[in-house]
Parts: C-alpha cells; sequence; structure tokens
C-alpha cells in the first residue's frame, strides 16, 4: 500500500518543478473565459443598489411604495426581507463572522454606517428603470456626527458606532459602549527588562493609510431562485462554499438548496471571500421569481467592498550593542470599518515573528470607524505591523552601522525558535532568503545621486483548513480532477502538475476543473496562501488512493495477489515473475468495467501543517529632491516557496505581491472629505502601480521544504505584499538621509518632509 | 426611447444591431453581440480591459458610443486568433505564464497586436509606455512585458 | 437621447442650438459624464463628420489641427512633432494610448479643465483656434477661452472647428512638462508649457511660459520679457522665472495636491520645462 503521507522531498521529479502551459491559458487569452458579470440567463433581470450618501445616520424610514409602482420593477428588498441575528461568533470555515454584522453590511437596518452602505435594491427589467426606481425610493435620516480615523474613535467623546459595543480583552470590562471592539495581547518575556538591558533603543510612531485590493472585476453574480425553494448562485468568488454559507444563513435556505458556482474570478486578493451582492441578488430573485444578475460600478467596488485596515503603529525595539534584539514591544491601532474584524490579530502576531525574539509584546486594537467595513488582504495586518518593526530595524542598523542583512541574520528565526504568538517553529527559510538577498548581485550593485537602498523581510503564517477534491480515470485512460478551491492564479496547473507526477502520466492527459458546490464537500476558500498546500495536499492524497485502485485492478486482471503489483511511470508492473509485464493505466482504465466499474478516488480533510513563508526583498529607489517624487530603479524579491510546483506562477506571485506592496506605499491611499465621502472612488485617483512605474521584478525562489507537504509546498502568495512597505520606505530614508514614517510616499508628502523634516 | 440602427463590421463579420444613444460600444458588444471577451472594470477608460480597435486604432470601447461604431471595422479579442491557430502573442503570454487571474488579459493582448503592428521592435520602456493604460494588479507587469518583448522578438524572425 | 452627425459647420451649429445639446468628439470626459450620470444631454452631437475637424495641414503661415483630430494622430505626425515638440509631448501625455486614441485638442479644450494637458502647451505656442458658429467663424487666442473650471466663452451653438499654430521661429523651441503622482494615467497636479526664441548670439527673443493646475484657469505668465528678453538666460533670471511661476498660484487644495506642493512645483516645473525649451532653440 502506497503510503498516504509519503513525501517526494528526496525524490527526483519529471513534472514538478517545471513550467507547462496552464489548462485554463487558451480560454483566458481568447476571451471565451467566463467571469462573473460574463453569463446571463433568459428572462433575466437587472439589479441595482442603493447606497446610503451619508458616513453616519439613523435610518428613520424607508417608503418604496413610489418605485414599486413604476413599469418594469420586479422587486425592491430592504432590511426587512432579510431575518436578523443576535451578536455571536459563528464559524464558516476558518472564518469567525457576527452574522449579526454581515446581515447590517449587506443591507442596513438601523442606522448607515458608511457612505456606499446599502439600503435597498431593486431588480427591474432594464438597467435604465432599476436606476430610476432608485431614484424614487424615499429615505428619511437623521444625520449623526462621523468619525474616519482610529485616534479620534478612541477619544470618549468620539460617536459611537454600536451603543452595544463593549471593549472585549481588557479588565475589568468596561461598562460603557465605546468603538475600541477588542484588545489583543501577544508574546513573553518581560520587555521592560529587555528595554533596561539594552544599549540602544529606537521608539517610533508610523500611519498607514487604508488600501483596497484594486482587483480588476468588479463583484458581479447571477442568481436564480425557482418557486420550489432551489437557488442557483453564480458568482466571482473566492470561495463558492464560503458564499453557500453566508447565503444560506442570511436568506434562511438549507446548504442543499444553494447551488454555488464560481466563475472565473478577476482578482481578489482577499476582497472576494465575503458577501455583498450575492444574498441581494438571491432575495431579489426569490421575491421577483426571475433570474437577476448583479454588478457593481468600479466606484461602488471603491465605497463598499472591504478594503483593508488604514493604522497608526508604535514600535519601540531594543538591541545590544552587537545588534541583538533584547526587547520588541509594539501597539497597533487599526481600522476595522463600520463593523469591528480588522486584521490586528495577525498583524499583532507576525510583527516579531521573521525573529528569535527574547523579550516582546505586540498589542492590537480592532477600531470601528465610518469606513467600509474591512475585508481580508493579502497577509491581512501583516504589512502593516511589520512595516514598523522593519522600518525600525533598520534605524538602528543605521545608528549601530551595521549592514542591514547583518542584523537580520543575527536575529533571524530558525527552526526551533518560539514564535511571538506562541509556537515553536519548523523549518522555515529566513536564514536562507537573507543570505540569498546578500549573495545577489543586486546587493552590491552601485547606486546612483539621489538613490538609495532598502531592505526589509516579512513574515507569513500560511493556512491549511477544509479541503476536498476527487478524481476520476476516465475509460480512456485520461484523468479528471474536480477541485473546490477557485482557481486565480494558476491553482488548476499545479495541482494538474502533481497528479501528473504522481500517476506518471502527461499533464495533458489531465483535466482539472473547478467543481460547484454540488459536486464536493465543504472546501473553505482559496485564501490564506492554501489552495497550493491544501488542495495539493487532497490531490496527491486521492491520486494515491487511485493508484492503488488501478494496482488492484490489474492484479484482478493477471490473476495475483495486490502484493505482486507496483506503480511505475503510470504502468502497473508486475514484481514478480519470470518476464517484466506491465500494463499501462488505458489499459487498465479500458477494462475498469470487468473489474468492478469506473474508478475514482476523493480525499477530504481538514488539513494542517502549513509551513511560514519568508521574504526578503532588495528596492533602490530615486528621489527628486524638488518634486518629492520617488521611481522605483531596481527591484528584487526573494521568497522561500517550500517548494515551487509551477515556479514560474510562484514568480509571478512574487512579483505581483511586491508589485502591491509598491502601489500600498507610494501612491495608493482612501481620502475622505470631512463629510465621510471618498473622494478617490476611481483607478484615476486611486493610483494602482501602471506598467511603466515599474522595473522588472527580479526574483530568487528558496527552497525550504515543508516537511508537512509531500512536496514540500509552504504557499507563497501573501509573504510578497509584506517586505516592499518597509523596503521602500528605508530606501526612501537612506536616499535622503530624513527617517520617513507615514505612507504612501506620496510626492507631496516626501516634498513637505525634505522641506520641513 | 427609440433606438438607433447601426451597420458595423467586428472581426470581419458584418453585424447590425440597434442600440439606445447612450449605450457604449462596450455594451454593445458584451450585451447585445454576446462577446464578453472585452471585459468592464471601470467603464471610465481608466483599466483599458475593454481595449479593442476601431478603424485601426486602439481605443476603450467604454469610450466609445455604440452608434459611434456605424460604419466602422472593430477587431476585439474573440477575432484575435485564426481558426484553430492562437495567434503568436497569445501563445507566448501563455508559454511564459503573463497572466494570473486573466481578466486584463484580453485588452493587454488587444493593446499589444497594435503595439507591434505599429512598433516592430519595441523597447522595454516603450512597451510600458504603450500598455500603461492597461491595469494589471496581479502580475507585476514583468511576465507581461517579457512576453511582449520576446513575441516582438518571434515575430520580427518569422 | 438623440444623436446626430452633422456633415457641415452650419449643421452642427444648429444641432448645437437645441435644448440640452452636447458635442461630442473624442467622447473621453463626454463618455464618463454620461455613465456616471453627471450629465444628461437631449441630444450629442457627433461633430466629427464637420470638414476639417480631423485633418492635420502645414501652410506657409504654419499648422492647422482639426480640433477633432485623435492625439495619437497628432502624436504621429512626424514634421509636426519636429516644429511643435512640447505641443506633442503634452499631447501624448493625455491619458493613455487608448484615450489619445480618441481624445481631442478641442475637447481638451473645452472640458475647460485646468489641469488639462495640451492647453499650457498651446497658449505657451501663441496658438489660436477657429470657433464655428451659426453665422460665421471667429478665430481667438486660446488664452482666451476657459473662464473658470467648466465654462467657457463659447455661446450656445459654437464650436471649436480647429487650431492654428505659428510657423515655429528660427532658433526657438517649446517644451512641456508635467508633475503626476505616477508615471503615467493621471490627471495633472501642476503642468508647464514653455515655448521661447534666441537670437543668433543666444540672448533671449521672446519667451511665453503657460501653467496649468495652478489656479482656476490655465496662467499665462506676465513679465518674462523684462526679465529675459535681450539677456542671456543666467541663473538670476531663473530664480525669477521661479518667483514669477510661484506668484501666479492660486491654487486649490484637493485629492491631487496641497496649495503648498503645487506653488513649489509650479516654479520647479517652469524653470525645467524653460531648460528643456532654451536647448531646443539652441539646437540641441
Amino acid at each position: 500500500m502506497n503510503d498516504m503521507t509519503q513525501n517526494n522531498l528526496e525524490r527526483a521529479l519529471k513534472i514538478v518543478g517545471t513550467r507547462p502551459p496552464r489548462p485554463d491559458g487558451v480560454d483566458k487569452v481568447t476571451g471565451r473565459a467566463l467571469f462573473g458579470s460574463d453569463k446571463s440567463l433568459p428572462n433575466m433581470l437587472v439589479g441595482r443598489v442603493l447606497r446610503s450618501p451619508y458616513a453616519h445616520a439613523k435610518i428613520i424610514s424607508i417608503d418604496t411604495s413610489k418605485a414599486e409602482v413604476l413599469n418594469g420593477v420586479k422587486s425592491i428588498v430592504t432590511c426587512a426581507d432579510f431575518e436578523d441575528f443576535p451578536s455571536e461568533f459563528v464559524p464558516n470555515g476558518e472564518m469567525i463572522v457576527n452574522l449579526k454584522d454581515i446581515t447590517r453590511n449587506i443591507m442596513a437596518r438601523e442606522k448607515v454606517l458608511y457612505v456606499g452602505h446599502t439600503v435597498a435594491a431593486v431588480a427591474a427589467t432594464s438597467e435604465d428603470i432599476a436606476e430610476k426606481a432608485l431614484g424614487l425610493i424615499d429615505i428619511k435620516y437623521e444625520v449623526l456626527p462621523h468619525v474616519l480615523e482610529v485616534e479620534d474613535a478612541e477619544k470618549p467623546d468620539a460617536p459611537v458606532l454600536h451603543e452595544d459595543m463593549m471593549t472585549i480583552g481588557i479588565e475589568p470590562s468596561p461598562k460603557k459602549a465605546s468603538n475600541v471592539a477588542k484588545r489583543v495581547e501577544f508574546g513573553f518575556g518581560d520587555v521592560e527588562k529587555g528595554f533596561a538591558e539594552a544599549d540602544l533603543i529606537v521608539e517610533r510612531e508610523f500611519t498607514t493609510q487604508q488600501v483596497h485590493q484594486g482587483y480588476i472585476e468588479p463583484h458581479a453574480c447571477l442568481a436564480s431562485v425557482s418557486e420550489d425553494g432551489q437557488a442557483d448562485l453564480w458568482c466571482t468568488t473566492q470561495g463558492a462554499f464560503v458564499v453557500r454559507n453566508f447565503c444560506s444563513k442570511l436568506l434562511g435556505l438549507s446548504a442543499a438548496q444553494i447551488k454555488v458556482t464560481a466563475s472565473e474570478i478577476g482578482g481578489g486578493f482577499g476582497g472576494k471571500t465575503v458577501v455583498y451582492l450575492e444574498p441581494l441578488a438571491l432575495a431579489l430573485s426569490r421575491k421577483s421569481g426571475r433570474p437577476v444578475k448583479m454588478e457593481m460600478s468600479r466606484a461602488e467596488v471603491f465605497t463598499s467592498s472591504g478594503p483593508t485596515s488604514g493604522a497608526k503603529v508604535w514600535v519601540k525595539i531594543g538591541v545590544k550593542n552587537d545588534g541583538r534584539i533584547i526587547a520588541g514591544d509594539c501597539v497597533l491601532k487599526y481600522q476595522a470599518g463600520a463593523f469591528q474584524g480588522a486584521p490586528v490579530g495577525p498583524g499583532a502576531m507576525c510583527a516579531f515573528a521573521p525573529y528569535d525574539m527574547v523579550n516582546v509584546r505586540a498589542v492590537g486594537y480592532d477600531i470601528v470607524v465610518n469606513r467600509p467595513k474591512v475585508s481580508a488582504y493579502r497577509a491581512p495586518g501583516g504589512p502593516i505591523s511589520e512595516y514598523g518593526v522593519e522600518s525600525v530595524l533598520d534605524e538602528i542598523a543605521l545608528k549601530l552601522e551595521m549592514d542591514p542583512i547583518e542584523i537580520r541574520l543575527k536575529n533571524a528565526a530558525k527552526e526551533g525558535t518560539i514564535a511571538p504568538y506562541g509556537p515553536k517553529l519548523g523549518p522555515i527559510g529566513m536564514i536562507e532568503t537573507l543570505e540569498a538577498a546578500k549573495a545577489h548581485p543586486h546587493y552590491s550593485a552601485p547606486l546612483g545621486p539621489n538613490q538609495g537602498r532598502g531592505i526589509a523581510s516579512g513574515f507569513w503564517f500560511n493556512i491549511g483548513g477544509e479541503t476536498s477534491s476527487s478524481i476520476t480515470i476516465n475509460e480512456d485512460g485520461t484523468v479528471g480532477l474536480t477541485l473546490g478551491t477557485t482557481d486565480i492564479g494558476g491553482s488548476r496547473a499545479s495541482m494538474a502538475m502533481m497528479a501528473s507526477e504522481e500517476l506518471g502520466v502527461p499533464m495533458d492527459l489531465i483535466k482539472p476543473v473547478i467543481g460547484d458546490t454540488n459536486s464536493l464537500g465543504f472546501n473553505f476558500l482559496t485564501g490564506g496562501s492554501r489552495a497550493t498546500f491544501s488542495t495539493g495536499m487532497t490531490v496527491v492524497r486521492s491520486t494515491r488512493e487511485a493508484i492503488e485502485e488501478l494496482k488492484k485492478r490489474a492484479a484482478l486482471l493477471w490473476e495475483v495477489d495486490l502484493n505482486q503489483v507496483e506503480w511505475v511511470d503510470g504502468h502497473a508492473r508486475l514484481i514478480a515473475g519470470d518476464e517484466p509485464k506491465t500494463m499501462s493505466l488505458a489499459q487498465i482504465a479500458k477494462q475498469a468495467g470487468k473489474t468492478g466499474g469506473p474508478i475514482m478516488a476523493n480525499c477530504s480533510m481538514n488539513v494542517t501543517g502549513a509551513g511560514p513563508s519568508l521574504g526578503t526583498h532588495i528596492v533602490d529607489v530615486e528621489v527628486d529632491t524638488e518634486t518629492g517624487k520617488v521611481s522605483i530603479v531596481r527591484y528584487t524579491a526573494i521568497q522561500d516557496a517550500g517548494k515551487a510546483i509551477h515556479p514560474a506562477y510562484v514568480e509571478g506571485q512574487m512579483q505581483g505581491g511586491a508589485v502591491q506592496g509598491i502601489g500600498w506605499a507610494l501612491n495608493e491611499e482612501y481620502i475622505y472629505n470631512d463629510k465621510g465621502e471618498l473622494e478617490n472612488t476611481g483607478f484615476l485617483d486611486y493610483r494602482i502601480p501602471v506598467c511603466s512605474d515599474v522595473p522588472m521584478i527580479d526574483t530568487v525562489i528558496v527552497e525550504v521544504p515543508n516537511p508537512n507537504h509531500p512536496y514540500g509546498v509552504r504557499g507563497v502568495g501573501e509573504t510578497p505584499i509584506i517586505p516592499p512597505l518597509a523596503a521602500i520606505s528605508n530606501a526612501v530614508s537612506r536616499a535622503t538621509n530624513i527617517r520617513f514614517n507615514e505612507l504612501p510616499l506620496s510626492p507631496p508628502k516626501v516634498l513637505a518632509k525634505l522641506m520641513h523634516g | 426611447m427609440s433606438k438607433t440602427h447601426v451597420s458595423t463590421c467586428i472581426n470581419g463579420d458584418t453585424h447590425e444591431f440597434l442600440c439606445d444613444t447612450q449605450n457604449t460600444l462596450l455594451d454593445v458588444l458584451r450585451h447585445e453581440l454576446d462577446l464578453t471577451g472585452s471585459k468592464e472594470g471601470c467603464a471610465t477608460g481608466d483599466c483599458g480591459a475593454c481595449s479593442v480597435m476601431l478603424d485601426d486604432r486602439l481605443v476603450c470601447a467604454c469610450l466609445v458610443l455604440g452608434v459611434e461604431a456605424d460604419g466602422k471595422e472593430i477587431e476585439t479579442i474573440e477575432g484575435m486568433s485564426s481558426g484553430s491557430e492562437l495567434h503568436p502573442i497569445q501563445q507566448k503570454f501563455i508559454d511564459l505564464a503573463a497572466l494570473q487571474c486573466g481578466i486584463c488579459t484580453p485588452g493587454v493582448l488587444v493593446a499589444t497586436k497594435a503595439l507591434l503592428t505599429k512598433n516592430k521592435n519595441p523597447s522595454e520602456e516603450e512597451v510600458r509606455f504603450w500598455l500603461a493604460g492597461n491595469l494589471c494588479r496581479c502580475t507585476g507587469y514583468d511576465k507581461i512585458v517579457r512576453a511582449v518583448l520576446e513575441v516582438a522578438a518571434d515575430m520580427r524572425n518569422a | 437621447m438623440e444623436y446626430v452627425t452633422p456633415q457641415s459647420a452650419s449643421e452642427a451649429s444648429q444641432a448645437l442650438l437645441q435644448e440640452g445639446a452636447f458635442a461630442l468628439a473624442g467622447g473621453t470626459d463626454l463618455l464618463v459624464k454620461l455613465k456616471t450620470r453627471f450629465v444628461s444631454p437631449s441630444i450629442v452631437v457627433d461633430i466629427k463628420r464637420v470638414p476639417k475637424i480631423m485633418t492635420i495641414e502645414q501652410s506657409a503661415e504654419g499648422w492647422w489641427i482639426g480640433a477633432a483630430t485623435p492625439c495619437a494622430e497628432i502624436v504621429e505626425h512626424d514634421s509636426l512633432s519636429k516644429d511643435w515638440s512640447g505641443i506633442v509631448e503634452a499631447l501624448s501625455l493625455i491619458g493613455s494610448t487608448q484615450i489619445q486614441g480618441r481624445a481631442t485638442l478641442g475637447g481638451n479644450l473645452c472640458n475647460a479643465s485646468p489641469a488639462a494637458d495640451s492647453v499650457p502647451a498651446l497658449i505657451a505656442a501663441g496658438a489660436t483656434c477657429v470657433i464655428s458658429g451659426q453665422t460665421k467663424e471667429r478665430e481667438e487666442a486660446v488664452e482666451n477661452i476657459v473662464t473658470a473650471p467648466g465654462i467657457t466663452t463659447l455661446s450656445k451653438g459654437e464650436f471649436i472647428i480647429g487650431f492654428k499654430l505659428p510657423k515655429p521661429k528660427l532658433r526657438s523651441g517649446d517644451a512641456y512638462l508635467r508633475l503626476i503622482p505616477r508615471s503615467e494615467m493621471d490627471i495633472a497636479v501642476v503642468g508647464a508649457g514653455v515655448s521661447l526664441s534666441v537670437t543668433e548670439d543666444g540672448k533671449i527673443e521672446a519667451v511665453r511660459v503657460s501653467l496649468g493646475a495652478i489656479a482656476p484657469t490655465q496662467v499665462l505668465l506676465t513679465g518674462l520679457e523684462d526679465i529675459f528678453v535681450g539677456k542671456e538666460p543666467d541663473d538670476d533670471a531663473i530664480q525669477k522665472l521661479v518667483a514669477v511661476a510661484e506668484k501666479a498660484c492660486k491654487p486649490i487644495k484637493d485629492k491631487r495636491g496641497t496649495i503648498e506642493y503645487r506653488t513649489k512645483i509650479a516654479g520647479v516645473l517652469a524653470k525645467r520645462a524653460f531648460a528643456i525649451a532654451l536647448k531646443r532653440a539652441n539646437g540641441y
């Protein structure tokens, strides 16, 4: 019997580690691939959303009567059409969600809490009629004072968003409601004692602005609910099963009544892990009896989906003269948006995680403000806290006249290090990525005038979670894979590669498809850098099970004991006997009917043992000292992937993450006016990097295998967005000899600092 | 509201349709003609996902009225491959993994073809500025630019 | 919404007289306003079929650029680019390749944004525009068109049919620079157009500098003759140019820049664009 958990770390590989074309490539380059808004149904209606014009207001009344009688309007929903829930935290996969908040975020109830908050939705026979109907809905508001920044939201006299919100995590429990949802703390040792022993202490405050994932495809869905309550939902999402669970709860339908099919997804980065339009479209369809299609405009994506937090970060680090960190302390205050749930927990957990700490403390506050409820964004919380720590470390290196890589090597976490958030780390690649950075020609290349070089490292946990997939051996010897995690950047390729490697048949005989929610057991979403790791694990195991079955069938045909058959290069082989006897997968498959029927296998598990991925980035910037404009001159990203199944897509994750980080560092920010309205609701003024903003992003993939995965996979998607923030800030600081501690480093902010310090 | 009759040539085929005057060419392509390969990322000309050729000029279909297409020749992503053969640019993007989610890919490919028609030997800088109106959030542009430079070289040598 | 395609200037002018009429050239501004329901025209007048409105012509007096000629076509015009490099640079900065496939000089001016890239370059060059009305054509200096954001001196029924650029003087050069946070796809935080000519012995003969995005309309700097004309441009003169540029600024603070920032950048860009124009005038 094949060992299901046996790893292939020492085996010579034929497919894994190569760069074959992706199975969905042709569909994507021909325009054939169907994304969220590309599908239509007969008799379909168009759904539109009415959104709050106020940042904070009481809803006094909602009158839809005029809109209802407009010709062409087929259904209207408001909060009255959705069940309410008590405040209770329930799991949805790995997420812990509060349905009381979720139902209020998809449809405001007592109050609106941000400009763009949904208050009603209409389905009509045309877009024009739907828009007209929105104008006929009469809502009376009582406008309340609003609050946008964490430092204002914390004040005792701040407008309170939720009258029943008592801060969790402080003793004694407060009696008065506030905007601080919770306090978290991680760490060990005695930081005060550590600072007392330090030779040098640097303490700084940092500010980062709210940023958006910036996926190019707006949220879109198509819902059809029939008269018997059966619901079909097509939508762009990172997790069809997670959407099903949200919608079934919000609409009072059973899981079996809703089939969710994930469309091709035009980017997510964490932003497509929750629901916005989906429950509205289902409710509108249920009420009208007709299919309803909904799409967000780009402006709605910015005002009303889930960006990530802006934050205040305070960091204090004490070192000995030799660069050894003796104490690290930080306080993180993250914007949650209108409902609690800022990623301050993971932010606090990973702040000092690249390092082997003696005394460490990380405190975080989750603070609600009148902005859209934040959602996950690539390594949620990590870039913000690690930006602060990596910046202070750079300043310490300068003060100690130490090389910034050396100081990190001196403190690097390694196998056996106790992470600040508790566990003892397995093998990790911090030292290896730093050594690779030091050895890279970029690190020793000369710099021009007004240029500076910055270094920063990043740590991300990665996750496993509930996963299932199945494999079918077709009668002609081809292979089907049904996968339950959305393919957002090439995972169908890596799954087919792992199955191909295991089976010993060419990859082009393997057809991977993403199943709908009726075709597999629950799968947690594509996120947490978990797809290649977790789904890969189930693919390897189900493939090994299929191989066992193939061997059984061969044994039957040969009339020998199973233990006389082994599997080699896509063939069953008879071990004993005078002459070598083999039977190909195709030959066995062809005779499956007479040996017991179709051959298939599946694997479902709650995957554990994800391996953290460490990265170190090197960036050269040039600062125009007269205008404050910062240009990225050269960029190198180095990361431990554990094992790169498809190196080109691993590089792609590193490059894409780095450039998102460049955007965060240089120009991206939510800009609100004093009425709490977002002023930059388009790509013109929400400035994600364009092609001419960046150089080639050089990559080095380091492979320190994760022993918990058959091929050593760690997961790579999130880590690369962490280092750029500090690396760029450090580079600008070194180019100008002025320490910068505020993002984004947009030209006006940089010039102001150059002029006034 | 009355509709206007429009007659165009799209990817070499004559198409006639009735169009509300406020509808954009992108609305018409996607909703009337089921040519959903051109994507809507912003509807304001900022993302380039709806890039098409209008009388041999690269434009955003979201910034052209459907009625303006009357008598014009339009090329979309659906017209890029011929028969069962991918265009070399399409093949190169697959070979070099120059796409991740794929939503920007049709626009990038149409824009790339327009560039290489005009300039057979573009520099990296020329490629980057030409494609500055095609936002991609996944790739960091590296593999896209490499694919364009490499396929340009292949096509010159072909 | 009605859509018409007049075949002559007078037909176009007639159509534009109607209540709720909007002129459509490249559509890069109008379609965004339509989509966001910022405007709801009763009639859209597509002026692209009016004779001469899509042409580029050279004559003894200089250049004609049809008001609805797409920027991309102007940028591809080699001899025009040689004569008026700064203007062509300004056009090549407007939006993306795709936007340039549609955007026009007439639209850039009539949209009346203080940040329009082509306008400071046109003003610096001393360009005029030909305006077609119901009964007659008139010619007006470009700096006399925009009076406030979104407001022009064009009367109801009038539209711009084309622009006239003088034949460049011997030993002359122009340049346009703008500051944007990214390298492309942004609206100018500040724009600066410079056009100048020099005498054989290297003295400034004439100079015009226009700034964009630093006041409600583009500004043509005054008082430069005293600083430059008849002299070699030394550091002191350049410092004075910077001071004049900064003083001309009456900017707003908005999402694209602070007042302090815009003022400072106006001086920097005026100085830099001047240096480029001077190099070109001297034949480098």
